[in-house]
């Protein structure tokens, strides 16, 4: 829940805060995953001609992957077997022929569940010195949240913002060796693309990352699930990929966590859980706790599960609906390409106001350079500057975006971050409105 | 040595580096009996010659996968609320209609597929909270005090993590049922709390003594801190429902020992023998006046998974937190959201659970007479169980008084248990085991759930069509014949 919220009454009132997704107008995919689900829900409507000849076709075979031919049945622990499978397929298509296991992949109810479930195995709670895991800084609350839960410790290295937000392998050096001076490092946490950084990891970064943890012996938390956004002359690899492609010994001694959800990218479907793990080159005799970890869960929700595998097994060529879900898709990275190129121009044309490019992920991070004035009220009113700031931007101008400090920032420094995955227009109006809002808070505060 | 005469790497994550918690959990009704069903299915399936033709997962409480029938209205909604476009179609009823209407309405986006609030979305709690006065004749609820939750076990087990701390003589004791669902005594293991049992009476029907409850808390006292007692009612495994005097002296119990009270509640519309009733904690409580009313604390959860509406696999479920304190419960509020949010089709559900249709409402003849159609099932299914598994010698089985098994005592031979212990199994496992190799019947050990030493005894649901449930207790009946020869 962003501070803004528990500040004011009414923004608890806002839907949908955080996320306005792009693919949220009726889109061709979007639309089959409505009708394939409809029809899974209640059978009646795969016989009848209500809904379209592939998409009951579909939720036919869905169906009989489940237990009973119910999406009200438990399934499997990992997930529905057939599901999985294709998990494993699609994730061997996008690492270019990467071999991937079903036995190593788990379905859960988002992918921060999942996350949980792994760092619940990796934090020692009996040793004498607190596990700790490092984590970038910015990050989103919700990582460290689960980690201090778990009666362990997040270290923040520090992303470098006049790099656009790269990881830094001195960050990550400096980062691991004061955590061993207190407390007993275990893994290291990574986000590509990130959030809020909107930074999108090279293939050289990725392969520093993997020798550092390989050298340093640190479990490896990739958390991928903006795979799917990415911008400019930028490429998601992942995690896996660029492991298997380093060869051995590193690609079969490197332990990783790949993470992934059906909460962003193209579908945006947040509210039906639906994610996975998959686990490379772990202990055999660790997976069976695995097991028994996710066990514990029973399942993750079907329907979930079934738009996971909507999600992972788009229309290909040479299916009917091919055509129409390419122009879709093709126009939905258009737009938000565009958003991506306006917003950063805008902002950073406005005096105040910077922003790194953002080469991935579904935010802008822009860094505030508030007037001391402005700081000082904040400070009157008890409250952090970038929270004030948002807090009249959310006021006044009815724009909703974050502040810098809920993530994590350099000492003195102020940030906010706002969606780009909205409709063009949509972005026009924020931009407008943060440009006017911004404007004259700077005048007012000079 | 690798090929190139390198020593292999150790593993950063082995098993002796993992949570050493993690390694003591166990959960039974997921566990090895049934890793091996699975095992069996897929010979089965692929032309293996065995003793069955197929293998029938009386384990796990199921409804659908052993052929339990939906709730028409309910998946009507939700088809509504999955592809909106259907609100125009004139096959479906409107009641359905105005309930996906207003689904819909209180999802962000219109859509099912937004992030919810962490505490559940608001209009859904509001009408948790209604349908919790009403089926307490009155007693207030407040919608602040509803977490929506994915399935009862994950309230369960966030409520768990809230309450344990503490070291060595000051570590967190929970009391739990012995017999118990074995989430619980795997959520104890996997936060290092400390596990109370406290012994159900078999010979009494598996009726709960404050005595023994008494018991139990003065031992645990001198090596822990018992800070909570959980409650399953009706019961799991055991079916037993609580009477309303049993209820009022386990909350005076509470009260008197101040202990925070988890009343466990999945299976309360499943009541079926006569003179039992669902009392709920929350009404007793309530209705023990204020001394009680305005100071134990309590937290009461349900699912989606049970009762007649068998949806487990939508993950729908909701706590009410009653009197906690109010820093506590921001740290509470503050947890959930690491979940981001519940799956929102089971939020919706439980909406339609709370928010049945009403006499008068064009889908209301037909949800009443499917709901009841499928208690009624279930409560033939209970005493034609108890029944047939009382004719076999070698197996007692007390009456399903509500829930969805059954979880009788059988004797096992000597020969059996040394067997098993030479195996070293557990002999009812190795009983279980048995069976499943010889009939295809996949159950589980009482051993998963807790027995009094020396007792053994297997949980199968009641769940198989009955027609099909009539050949499994044969089975059962036949298999138990032949093991207590073969072993005696």
């Amino acid at each position: 829940m962003s501070v803004l919220q528990e500040i004011n009454p009414n923004v608890r009132n806002l839907k949908h805060l955080e996320y306005v997704v792009l693919a949220r107008r009726a889109n061709q995919i979007k639309e089959e995953l409505q009708q394939v689900l409809a029809a899974c829900l209640d059978p009646t409507l795969v016989n009848s001609d209500k809904l379209p000849a592939d998409a009951r076709q579909r939720a036919q075979r869905l169906l009989g992957g489940c237990v009973g031919g119910s999406v009200g049945s438990y399934t499997a622990t990992a997930g529905i077997s057939e599901i999985v499978h294709r998990i494993s397929e699609f994730i061997t298509r996008r690492d270019g022929g990467v071999p991937s296991h079903p036995e190593n992949i788990y379905i859960s109810p988002g992918s921060q569940w999942a996350l949980t479930n792994i760092l619940k195995i990796l934090v020692n709670s009996k040793s004498s010195s607190q596990t700790a895991v490092l984590t970038p800084l910015p990050s989103h609350s919700t990582t460290s949240l689960s980690i201090t839960s778990l009666g362990a410790v997040a270290i923040p290295y520090n992303l470098s913002e006049e790099q656009g937000w790269a990881l830094q392998m001195e960050e990550l050096h400096r980062a691991l060796e004061f955590a061993k001076g207190l407390y007993n490092p275990v893994a290291l946490y990574v986000i590509n693309p990130g959030n809020p950084s909107g930074h999108v990891q090279s293939r050289k970064s990725m392969q520093d990352v993997i020798r550092f943890v390989s050298e340093k012996r640190l479990f490896l938390l990739a958390d991928e699930v903006y795979q799917d956004f990415v911008y400019g002359e930028h490429e998601f690899l992942s995690y896996k990929r660029v492991l298997a492609e380093m060869g051995p010994p590193l690609a079969d001694t490197v332990e990783l966590a790949s993470f992934h959800s059906v909460s962003k990218g193209f579908m945006g479907e947040g509210g039906l859980r639906g994610g996975y793990v998959e686990l490379v080159n772990v202990d055999p005799a660790v997976m069976k706790y695995i097991f028994k970890k996710f066990s514990m869960d029973a399942c993750a929700p079907v329907l979930g599960q079934l738009a996971l595998d909507l999600m992972l097994n788009p229309p290909q060529p040479g299916d009917p609906s091919y055509p129409l879900y390419n122009v879709e898709t093709r126009n939905i990275k258009t737009a938000v390409a565009n958003n991506v190129k306006r917003a950063c121009e805008v902002v950073n044309s406005l005096p105040g106001f910077c922003c790194q490019p953002v080469q991935g992920g579904a935010f802008a991070f822009p860094r505030l350079y508030l007037p001391p004035k402005a700081i000082q009220k904040a400070k009157e009113m008890g409250m952090q500057p970038d929270t004030f700031y948002c807090l009249r931007l959310l006021e006044e101008n009815g724009v909703f975006a974050s502040p810098g400090c809920e993530y994590g920032q350099k000492e003195g420094t102020h940030h906010i971050r706002f969606c780009i995955l909205t409709p063009e227009d949509t972005m026009e109006e924020l931009l407008g409105r943060l440009t006017s809002f911004h404007t004259q808070f700077m005048k007012d505060f000079s | 040595m690798t090929e190139n005469g390198v020593s292999p790497r150790a593993k950063v994550l082995t098993i002796d580096t993992m949570n050493p918690t993690v390694k003591k959990v166990e959960y039974a009704v997921r566990g090895p009996i049934v890793q091996r069903a699975v095992e069996l299915e897929r010979e089965l399936s692929e032309g293996m010659k065995k003793p069955f033709a197929e293998v029938i997962k009386a384990n796990i409480g199921d409804a659908h996968a052993m052929g339990q029938q939906p709730i028409t209205f309910f998946r009507q909604v939700l088809a509504l609320c999955s592809y909106p476009e259907l609100l125009n179609d004139s096959t479906f009823p409107e009641d359905a209609k105005s309930r996906a209407r207003r689904i819909l309405q209180s999802c962000g986006g219109n859509s099912m597929g937004s992030y919810s609030a962490s505490q559940g979305i608001d209009s859904v709690r509001q009408d948790v909270a209604g349908y919790i006065e009403r089926r307490d004749g009155g007693v207030p609820c407040d919608p602040d005090d509803i977490y929506l939750t994915t399935g009862a076990s994950d309230g369960i087990v966030t409520m768990l993590k809230l309450l344990v701390c503490g070291e060595d003589e000051t570590r967190t004791g929970v009391m739990i049922s012995i017999p118990q669902y074995p989430l619980y005594s795997a959520a104890l293991a996997e936060l290092g709390a400390v596990q109370i049992n406290y012994y159900l009476n078999e010979e009494k029907c598996w009726s709960l003594d404050i005595s023994e409850l008494q018991r139990a808390l003065d031992e645990a006292r001198r090596h822990c801190n018992p800070r909570a007692l959980c409650i399953i009612n009706p019961g799991n495994p055991t079916g037993q429902v609580q009477s309303r005097e049993c209820i009022e002296d386990v909350i005076r119990f509470a009260a008197k020992e101040r202990l925070f009270l988890m009343a466990d509640e999945v299976y309360q519309d499943n009541v079926y023998a006569d003179g039992c009733h669902f009392h709920s904690f929350k009404k007793v409580l309530f209705e023990m006046g204020p001394e009680y009313s305005n100071t134990v604390e309590l937290a009461s959860f349900h699912s989606t998974s049970k009762c007649y509406m068998g949806e487990c696999g939508f993950r729908g479920g909701y706590m009410e937190i009653i009197n906690m304190d109010s820093e506590v419960k921001a740290q509470l509020t503050k947890l959930v959201s690491v979940r981001l949010c519940p799956p929102v089709p089971g939020q919706a559900l439980m909406d339609l659970v709370v928010n049945p249709p009403q006499p008068g409402e064009p889908s209301y003849d037909n949800f009443i007479k499917e709901r009841t159609a499928t208690l009624n099932v279930l409560a033939e299914k209970a005493k034609l169980t108890e029944q047939v598994l009382n004719t076999v010698q070698g197996i007692s089985c007390n009456p399903v008084q509500g829930a969805m098994y059954s979880f009788p005592c059988i004797t096992i031979p000597e020969k059996a248990i040394k067997e098993a212990t030479d195996n070293g199994q557990q002999p009812d496992m190795f009983y279980c085991m048995k069976m499943l190799e010889e009939t295809g019947i996949c159950l589980v050990p009482g051993s998963g759930f807790g027995q009094r030493d020396g007792t053994y005894h297997f949980r199968m649901t009641i769940l198989p069509p009955t027609d099909k449930l009539k050949i499994l207790l044969k089975k059962v009946k036949e298999f138990h014949q032949k093991f207590t020869e073969q072993y005696s």
